[in-house]
């Protein structure tokens, strides 16, 4: 694919409106539809369009595998390490509203957090997922 | 009226799109007609009023699922065999287990019944008080993040393990040209902040 030009040039365009889009559902998600599943699908397929096009070497370089599997697992950490911080604020696992002074606040704190975490994990899975795939010789 | 139209179309469109997957024996249309099912299915999905699920169904199942069904052909090979056996006894069961499933749909309520089960249980206190309690417009992001975080932190946990799964099946071997363990070892803490993937 690295010789057809209009994909190359069309894709360059298109990559960070993607991203940008993907960061508006994964932050908008609180108010219309969307949140981490599908911004981190989003997110993922950004570079997954970015290794099609360039090829899975440069791919490999914007996005180094031995950070993106980091970040499969940092993505679960960051879920329940949310949880265990509202248990010991004084709530229950995963009980937001402890987190600030106002529960409702709280709430919105735990469920940023908490998306965040859904995005980071199912981006970095899609990632990885697609590099194995697209790497294996036959 | 124009909502029983647009199912009818939908209906009869996901109908000829799975008859067409039955038929072809060339893997790489059974991969896009695929994908056609699930934006079929996604449209579904908004006519439901169900427009989170349909937003995942399009970026995944139309989305990436296609994505990575060619990247398993480019290992496969394009055709499908055609199969040795007779399709009858196949046939069989698949028609007696849909027979079942419509004959137990018989006892489920209307669709958007006010007065079915699901609609009595824990849905009023959802949608009459989240707003006071989380303070969030999109109901479905309360529930799914905050009253149901635990089991939304099983799903992400599934995710984990199925991105795991595939390291250790496809990408384990060392010096493997695809795998992980392809970079040099470098065992200095990358930033876990996140935000740089």
């Amino acid at each position: 694919m690295r010789h057809h030009r209009v994909l190359r040039i069309i894709s360059k365009l298109l990559i960070p409106f993607i991203m940008l889009f993907a960061l508006y559902v994964q932050f908008h998600g609180d108010f219309g539809p969307g949140g981490g599943f599908q911004a981190g699908v989003i997110f993922g397929s950004a570079f997954i369009l970015y290794g099609l096009i360039f090829g899975l070497e440069y791919a490999r370089m914007v996005a180094p595998p031995a950070i993106v599997t980091r970040l499969v697992a940092a993505g679960v950490l960051i879920f329940a390490g949310t949880g265990y911080a509202g248990l010991f604020a004084g709530g229950n696992f995963l009980d937001y509203g402890v987190l600030k002074s106002d529960p409702v606040a709280g709430q919105h704190l735990g469920i940023l957090l908490v998306e965040f975490g859904v995005g980071t994990t199912v981006a970095a899975s899609m990632i990885t997922i697609f590099f194995l795939f697209a790497g294996r010789d036959r | 009226m124009i909502i029983t139209l647009i199912d009818i179309a939908l209906l009869t469109f996901m109908g000829a799109t799975a008859i067409a997957i039955l038929r072809l024996r060339s893997l790489f249309a059974v991969v896009m007609l695929s994908g056609i099912y699930s934006l079929l299915a996604a449209s579904m999905f908004v006519v439901l009023d169900a427009v989170d699920v349909a937003f995942t169904e399009a970026a995944v199942g139309a989305g990436i699922s296609t994505v990575l069904m060619i990247a398993v052909l480019a290992l496969t090979g394009e055709r499908e065999r055609t199969p040795s056996h007779t399709p009858l006894l196949p046939m069989v069961v698949v028609v007696l287990t849909g027979a079942a499933l419509i004959y137990a749909t018989f006892d489920m309520p209307a669709f958007g019944d006010a007065n079915a089960p699901v609609n009595l249980h824990v849905a009023p206190r959802y949608l009459n008080e989240s707003f006071a309690e989380v303070g969030l417009p999109n109901v479905v992001t309360s529930v799914l993040a905050s009253y149901r975080g635990y089991d939304t932190l099983g799903e992400v946990t599934v995710i984990f393990t199925a991105a795991v799964a595939v390291m250790l099946l496809i990408g384990g071997r060392k010096g493997d040209d695809a795998g992980i363990k392809k970079e040099p070892a470098d065992d200095t803490e990358p930033d876990d902040d996140g935000g740089t993937a």
